[in-house]
């Protein structure tokens, strides 16, 4: 343990310390500065603020990397956590460009901008700690930011439920969550993962860690929209902003597997139980396992009927949160980068599809399948990124969304304690990621196939939205056509971190 | 060198998507490329090689998981691709009157043959699977966007048959890669590898079905005839020509390369079938059998010949499953055969009869006196029918002939069977000749004539026969490639000294 | 022997022609026939060069091409007659030129009708020239497709009907007969007839069989017979024998009578050449091992075929039958000469070969005077139906003799040609037959007799009804025979008499080598 000065810590949070500043700074621009001026111009000058603030924190990371472990793991500061900060706000970077145009839902601007601000710090702190009790600090600090996100359009009937909806079920699983690492507490005496799991480690799962392990699943398996704890997540995909939606899809989940992934891996080592077929032994990893199979099954089964792109995105998340806990469930080093990888192209993916959405949503009035119809004729590029997208969600190689499955089926093969042992979930997850073809390829036979309406008249997209959306794509192809310059970055630190 | 044919067709179908480039000169681009592809192809084979397995790219792509982007190719490899050329040409040229988004058209079908390429050239498994699912993307847009009868509904059949075989073929892939547990993808690392048996018995089959639903095996094929009928010429062509090889190949350089224990006797003797061997040779004849009597009772003219190219890839994997030399070679050269006439085939019926006179009715076609309005079209369907049904010097010819020598001496009794197959075949080809093309009936209304048969027809028809004819004729052609192919160390496995 | 590839020009020469006379413009349509008929005849002297120069004193294979083709196959290009080829040669050539002079009528589609004609005539060629299986097929199959459509697309009205049953029952014969070569390639590694024979010979072939195919279940023996029933199946269709005739009647009745021509004048001998260089000398014991059957479906096709024949009422239709009963003639005796047991082990060795060569010159002769015959029989059905507007009923006619007298005297010379009458060449081969199918087998032999009767009947009948009796007045006005068609008949009829009384134009050239199938099928 070491013992630091308050500017040595000031030092090691700059980065989040920046971003929060560029959160106070945008409140005060906007509400002091920017009020009378014209919206978009509030929107320009808002989301050049929160940008600069994080790519001034991300050059804060790159230029001057470091690495602490303050107060017994409360703050943890490695490649490992810097990369995974990086990766979120670089999100959080594009979803503040994508914003700027999709200028008609609030008038408060530097609120909005503010909240999205502190969610991403809420994240980074989130990923780089490893007390429970930071840990339920900033996921609150988060899902705080978040219901308000998701309730931001204010006139909207649907906003408002969706937001509730999601704080309902959002404070019962915290609530969950406080009674599980509560009881962790207890059997512990201890508020780090690392010496819970020395605490907790017995032959024989104690009754009382099984408790706390449902329910810690339980909490996280909310924020990270798995069967049975799913329901908030069509609702508010489809009623949220469509930023908003983006955000609580993409970094959120991000950062919650990230957490979720450490505290079960580090706190319950030695319970881990196992998931093989035929060789299950009781522990967290079947729990996750058999939510897993839930989450790919109906999430994958549940979209095929959907008319909603946007709820149709929502059924897919949850599919898709159910291969990511594939990872969990084989959690080796590998498994791990898998995640990582697997959930940031993910997260990239959805932004795009949910600034697509958003675009239509404004120009065409809906969102709707048949509100896509024809859309290749009408914005062709924009149909091109959609095309991209969504064929990279449904695991379409050359795209990321291919390799990452690849890599994480690979992975959690490998895992398991027989060959080829959890070979059964790699089955299922095979199976129903090809079900989910069948629901992507509706969204785009609506938009490649399905005539366009008769008053046809070409949607005008905005340019920076287009620029972002096609970066996006082109990333998305460059990182499924070589995987090794996004996998290179993400083995080195993650490497150093376990060995 | 040969890589090339791969990365022009992608270029080429890149090209289109630009947006300057003029919708008529859409075709022009692809013939070329088409023509590029296969000119290089040409020029490969008149190099001296021995057939064995030669590298043509090898490059480190993801090292982490050993994955390597390579691409090399065999005597068998070259056969297909120089099919694929053939084929590819011919295409474009049977396409000539798309007006309807030629470019998308164009670009979507350079694409599919960049794909195929890529599959026939690929040495790596994961490179292998990455073309093989680009394949199956643009030949669903192929046939959702410029398809006729029940398009969508046959395009998403097609697509989900496919992506359901490749699903398979992805699992047992990585379960290999991790089992094998030596970080490579390459196929000849893993041939030299002894996979367990009982790993091999499920292995197998599992992938051997995988690629053999794309090969047209019975009673995965039901999604080859809706396809066939509803694709666009081109695609048909396309389809039947060079997509069911991929299923077939796969076959071949994968799933019995790999596993060719999987096809050693059981221990036990279900309904007289004592290894999978048995089983799917049996489904084989089965195929060749149930394909022809389907043909025979069809009325749409494109159904005939889509039942007939189940009927007749049932002897590629006849040939696959004697397992000698005589009986492979025979199935590389049916895959020859079968991609040129089948493309032929469809060629006739979609391009020269279906455009003209709108119905593909054989009883409409009947009222229509075709021998004498389109004389070149029967004559092109006469001289394509009765090379299909393996008439002596046709390509066909030599293709059955040494596939049911090899079935002699594994399965005398299926030589009776495939034998009449044949005889069948013989029936639907002569019925729908006599119905489309030489009926009497008197017409019942007078038809307007019908545009003459234009020259890029001529062309297609002609190089195709000729291929067909020279193959037949002089089939050490492609003998002298595959023989020595299979004489590689790569078949060691399959061959156990057999040939 | 010349090193000049005699036989593979010889094939190429109709196939020339009928790209010709497909590239025939517009306006030199009308010469398609006059180009066909050049070509024909082109290949008529080229045999007959080759009749000149071949070696008749020798039964080896002559003028041989032997080239590799397809290795790994075991396919080779491997060309060569003997006496049975160049007879075979001639007649082909000769039925041809004659289908083509005959076929005047033909006034729709000329071009593809000539060139399809020449594309069979090559068919024809091939096949009697090549003597490995790979090479023999393709032509025994491509004569089947010009054959198809000159019926399809030429024919009576009944055509679409009579080329299916054609098309399918000769497709389901190839099918068997290919699969049973490819068992045999399978187990012997060859395709090579004379290498196939050899090893027959030699005791090896069952061995063989039974070793590679190895059905636990059956004997080699058996095995060997069911092999041998699929080569059977494919010639006997050709041929065709009762109960594989039913496709002949109507095909030979509605095909236009030029190809009528051909397909009973050269095709139906690809069925019983088929049986002479193929199966005596590669299945004999299998044919000896189903003797009797065998000779009872000589016996039947024979007797039934003639006794059909006589209750026809259609010219073509009873010339039909007339057809198989002629090469029922032929089935006898080569079905007698396989047998060596029975009546064949109480002769001596040398009164067996003699009695043997009897009965394959018989063969022999009788396949290429048949084909003479009937090609120029319905050659004359075709200069009636030109006459009578397409009516061709026993009777519709009556007397012609006193409109048509020179019609009426060539015909009938013909027809007696056909029933063996003494003199003319249908006589010798027949003769020859019996003489040798007597000893051998002597009860199918007298059953068949039977049949020589009936044939006797059904020819005097026409006579009579068409040609003698009351003149029907409709044909009154009938033109008799021109100058051009009288030229043309003139040299088959002078063919006739000349075979007839000097055999041994035939029989000179053929002699050797059926002494040297004698000996092959002694095993």
């Amino acid at each position: 343990m070491i013992t630091v000065s308050y500017s040595a810590l000031l030092r090691l949070l700059l980065p989040e310390v920046i971003v929060l500043a560029a959160a106070l700074l945008v409140l005060a621009a906007d509400l002091l500065i920017a009020r009378t001026a014209q919206m978009r111009i509030r929107f320009v000058t808002a989301a050049v603020i929160s940008g600069i603030g994080c790519i001034s924190s991300i050059a804060q990371i790159v230029c001057a990397p470091q690495q602490a472990n303050v107060f017994n793991g409360t703050l943890i500061i490695s490649p490992e956590t810097q990369l995974v900060q990086i990766a979120l706000l670089v999100l959080t970077v594009l979803l503040v460009v994508l914003s700027i145009e999709a200028s008609s839902f609030t008038s408060h601007v530097g609120e909005y901008f503010a909240v999205i601000l502190f969610a991403t710090t809420g994240m980074m702190f989130l990923v780089s700690t490893e007390n429970v009790l930071l840990i339920f600090l900033s996921l609150e600090l988060l899902s705080l930011s978040l219901y308000v996100l998701a309730a931001f359009k204010k006139r909207s009937s649907h906003s408002a439920e969706a937001a509730l909806k999601y704080f309902l079920f959002g404070g019962m699983s915290a609530a969950f969550l406080l009674f599980g690492l509560s009881l962790l507490y207890g059997l512990s005496n201890s508020i780090n993962l690392v010496q819970i799991a020395h605490a907790i480690k017995s032959p024989r799962l104690d009754p009382l860690l099984a408790v706390a392990i449902v329910m810690i699943v339980l909490g996280f398996g909310f924020k990270v929209a798995a069967v049975p704890f799913h329901f908030w997540a069509p609702d508010v995909y489809e009623g949220a902003p469509a930023n908003s939606a983006a955000l609580i899809a993409s970094s959120a989940k991000v950062a919650g597997f990230v957490i979720f992934y450490q505290v079960m891996v580090i706190g319950f080592a030695g319970a881990e139980g196992s998931g093989d077929w035929r060789g299950h032994t009781p522990g967290w990893v079947p729990v996750v396992a058999v939510v897993a199979v839930l989450s790919m099954v109906l999430g994958n089964l549940v979209a095929l009927t959907q008319t909603s792109v946007r709820r149709l995105l929502a059924y897919s998340a949850i599919a898709h949160a159910g291969y990511i806990l594939l990872a969990l469930v084989s959690h080796t080093e590998q498994s791990f980068i898998a995640l990582l990888y697997y959930s940031i192209t993910y997260a990239l993916t959805l932004i795009g599809a949910f600034g697509v959405v958003s675009i239509v949503e404004e120009q065409v009035g809906g969102e709707k399948l048949s509100d896509f119809g024809g859309l290749s004729r009408r914005a062709p590029v924009l149909s091109s990124c959609m095309l991209i997208f969504m064929l990279s969600l449904a695991g379409i190689p050359p795209l990321a969304g291919f390799f990452g499955k690849f890599f994480l089926f690979a992975s959690t093969l490998s895992a398991g304690q027989h060959t080829l042992g959890l070979l059964w979930l790699v089955v299922v997850a095979v199976a129903m990621s090809t079900v989910s073809i069948y629901y992507y390829l509706q969204v785009l036979k609506r938009i490649y196939i399905a005539e366009p309406p008769s008053e046809m008249r070409p949607i005008k997209v905005p340019n920076v939205s287009q620029l972002v959306l096609c970066a996006i794509a082109l990333s998305i192809l460059l990182l499924g056509c070589a995987p090794n310059l996004f996998l290179q970055w993400l083995q080195q630190p993650i490497r150093i971190a376990h060995f | 060198m040969l890589a090339w044919t791969i990365y022009i067709s992608f270029l080429g179908g890149l090209a289109l998507m630009l947006p300057r480039v003029p919708a008529r000169g859409a075709r022009v681009i692809a013939l070329l490329a088409a023509i590029a592809g296969f000119t290089v192809t040409i020029l490969v084979w008149l190099r001296p090689a021995n057939g064995a397995m030669a590298t043509i790219v090898h490059r480190s792509w993801i090292p982490s998981l050993g994955i390597e982007y390579h691409l090399a190719a065999d005597g068998i490899s070259l056969v297909l691709v120089l099919l694929t050329g053939i084929v590819a040409i011919a295409g474009v040229l049977f396409s000539w009157n798309i007006e309807h988004r030629s470019k998308e058209f164009f670009s979507l079908y350079l694409a599919l043959i960049g794909g195929v390429y890529g599959v026939f050239l690929s040495a790596d498994l994961f490179l292998l699977f990455v073309f093989y699912e680009i394949a199956i993307i643009p030949k669903y847009f192929l046939i959702a966007i410029w398809g006729s009868t029940q398009r969508e509904y046959a395009a998403m059949k097609l697509a989900l048959y496919s992506l359901v075989g490749s699903a398979m073929v992805l699992i047992v892939l990585i379960a290999a890669y991790v089992v094998a547990g030596a970080k490579t993808m390459d196929l000849l690392a893993l041939s030299k590898f002894q996979f367990p048996l009982h790993f091999q018995m499920w292995a197998f089959p599992l992938m051997f079905v995988g690629f053999g639903i794309l090969a047209g095996l019975w009673p995965f094929h039901t999604w080859a005839p809706t396809g066939h009928v509803a694709a666009p010429t081109a695609a048909s062509m396309l389809l039947a020509g060079v997509v069911m090889k991929l299923g077939a190949y796969g076959c071949l350089r994968v799933a019995m390369v790999l596993f060719p224990h999987g096809l050693d006797p059981w221990s036990f003797t279900v309904l007289g079938l004592a290894s999978w061997r048995d089983v799917f040779s049996l489904l084989a004849v089965i195929g060749i059998v149930y394909g022809a009597l389907i043909a025979l009772v069809q009325r749409d003219f494109k159904f005939v010949i889509g039942y007939s190219s189940v009927s007749h890839m049932g002897f590629v994997l006849l040939g696959l499953m004697t397992l000698s030399r005589i009986g492979l070679t025979g199935a590389v050269l049916q895959m020859f055969s079968h991609g040129v006439l089948a493309a032929l085939l469809f060629a006739v019926v979609g391009r020269m009869v279906y455009d003209r006179t709108h119905t593909r009715d054989l009883g409409a076609l009947s009222r229509m006196h075709l021998n004498k309005a389109i004389p070149f079209a029967a004559v092109t369907f006469v001289i394509a029918a009765i090379a299909s049904i393996g008439m002596p010097g046709f390509s066909g010819f030599v293709a059955e002939l040494q596939i049911l020598i090899g079935a002699w001496s594994a399965f005398p009794i299926y030589v009776v069977g495939a034998g009449i197959g044949i005889a069948i075949s013989v029936g639907y080809a002569w019925r729908a000749m006599q119905e489309a093309f030489f009926s009497d009936a008197v017409p019942e209304s007078i038809t307007p004539p019908l545009s003459p048969i234009s020259m890029p027809e001529r062309l297609g028809a002609g190089m195709l026969i000729i291929a067909s004819l020279t193959v037949g004729l002089y089939p050490q052609l492609l003998l002298s490639l595959v023989i020595p192919a299979l004489n590689s160390p790569l078949f060691d496995g399959l061959r156990k000294g057999h040939w | 022997m010349t090193a000049f590839p005699f036989l593979s020009v010889l094939t190429a020469v109709p196939l020339i022609g009928a790209i010709t006379i497909l590239g025939l413009g517009d306006r030199q349509k009308s010469r398609a026939r006059i180009v066909a008929l050049l070509f024909s005849l082109i290949a008529l002297a080229l045999t007959l060069i080759l009749w000149h120069w071949f070696d008749s004193t020798s039964g080896e294979l002559q003028f041989q091409e032997w080239h590799a083709w397809i290795p790994s196959l075991g396919a080779e290009y491997r060309l060569g007659i003997d006496g049975l080829g160049l007879v075979m040669l001639l007649l082909s050539a000769l039925v041809v030129t004659m289908s083509i002079a005959a076929s005047r009528q033909i006034r729709e589609r000329e071009r593809l009708y000539f060139s399809l004609v020449l594309f069979l005539e090559a068919g024809l060629f091939g096949t009697f020239t090549a003597l490995n299986f790979f090479h023999w097929f393709i032509f025994w199959e491509l004569s089947l497709i010009p054959a198809f459509f000159l019926i399809q697309l030429w024919g009576g009205p009944q055509r679409v009907s009579a080329a299916t049953q054609f098309f399918v029952y000769m497709m389901v014969g190839s099918v068997a007969l290919l699969l049973a070569f490819l068992a045999l390639f399978h187990c012997t590694g060859t395709f090579d007839f004379l290498r196939l024979s050899q090893l027959a010979r030699e005791g090896q072939l069952v061995p063989d069989l039974a070793s590679n195919l190895a059905w636990h279940r059956f004997t080699p023996d058996q095995i060997a017979l069911f092999i041998f029933g699929g080569v059977f199946l494919g010639f006997a269709v050709k041929v065709p024998l009762i109960p594989f005739h039913t496709w002949l009647p109507s095909t030979y009745a509605e095909a236009p009578t030029g190809t009528t021509m051909l397909l009973t004048g050269a095709m139906s001998k690809m069925g019983v050449y088929g049986f002479l260089r193929i199966v005596l000398p590669i299945f004999s014991p299998q044919v000896r091992s189903m003797l009797t059957p065998l000779l009872w479906l000589a016996v039947f096709t024979v007797v039934l075929s003639a006794f059909a024949a006589l209750a026809q009422k259609d010219l073509k239709r009873m010339f039909a039958y007339s057809s198989i009963n002629h090469l029922g003639y032929c089935m006898l005796g080569i079905f007698a000469v396989a047998s060596l047991i029975g009546k064949a082990a109480a002769l001596t060795t040398t009164a067996l070969t003699t009695t043997q060569t009897a009965a394959l010159d018989g063969v022999i002769l009788q396949m290429f005077n048949h084909g003479l015959t009937a090609a120029a029989l319905f050659w004359f059905v075709a200069l009636l139906e030109a006459r009578s507007g397409g009516l061709r009923g026993l009777n519709d006619f009556g007397g012609l003799r006193r409109v048509v007298p020179i019609f009426t005297g060539l015909m009938g010379i013909t027809l007696f040609s056909s029933l063996g009458l003494p003199g003319l060449n249908g006589f010798i081969g027949e003769f020859l037959i019996f003489r040798g199918a007597f000893p051998l087998a002597t009860w199918a032999a007298s059953l068949s007799l039977l049949g020589l009767l009936v044939t006797a009947i059904f020819m005097l009948t026409i006579l009579q009804r068409v040609f003698s009796g009351p003149l029907n007045e409709r044909w009154s006005s009938m033109p008799d025979l021109a100058v051009t068609e009288r030229l043309a008949l003139l040299s088959p009829i002078a063919l006739m008499f000349a075979l007839g009384i000097f055999p041994q134009l035939i029989l000179g050239v053929i002699n050797s080598t059926v002494i040297r199938l004698v000996q092959q099928v002694r095993f």
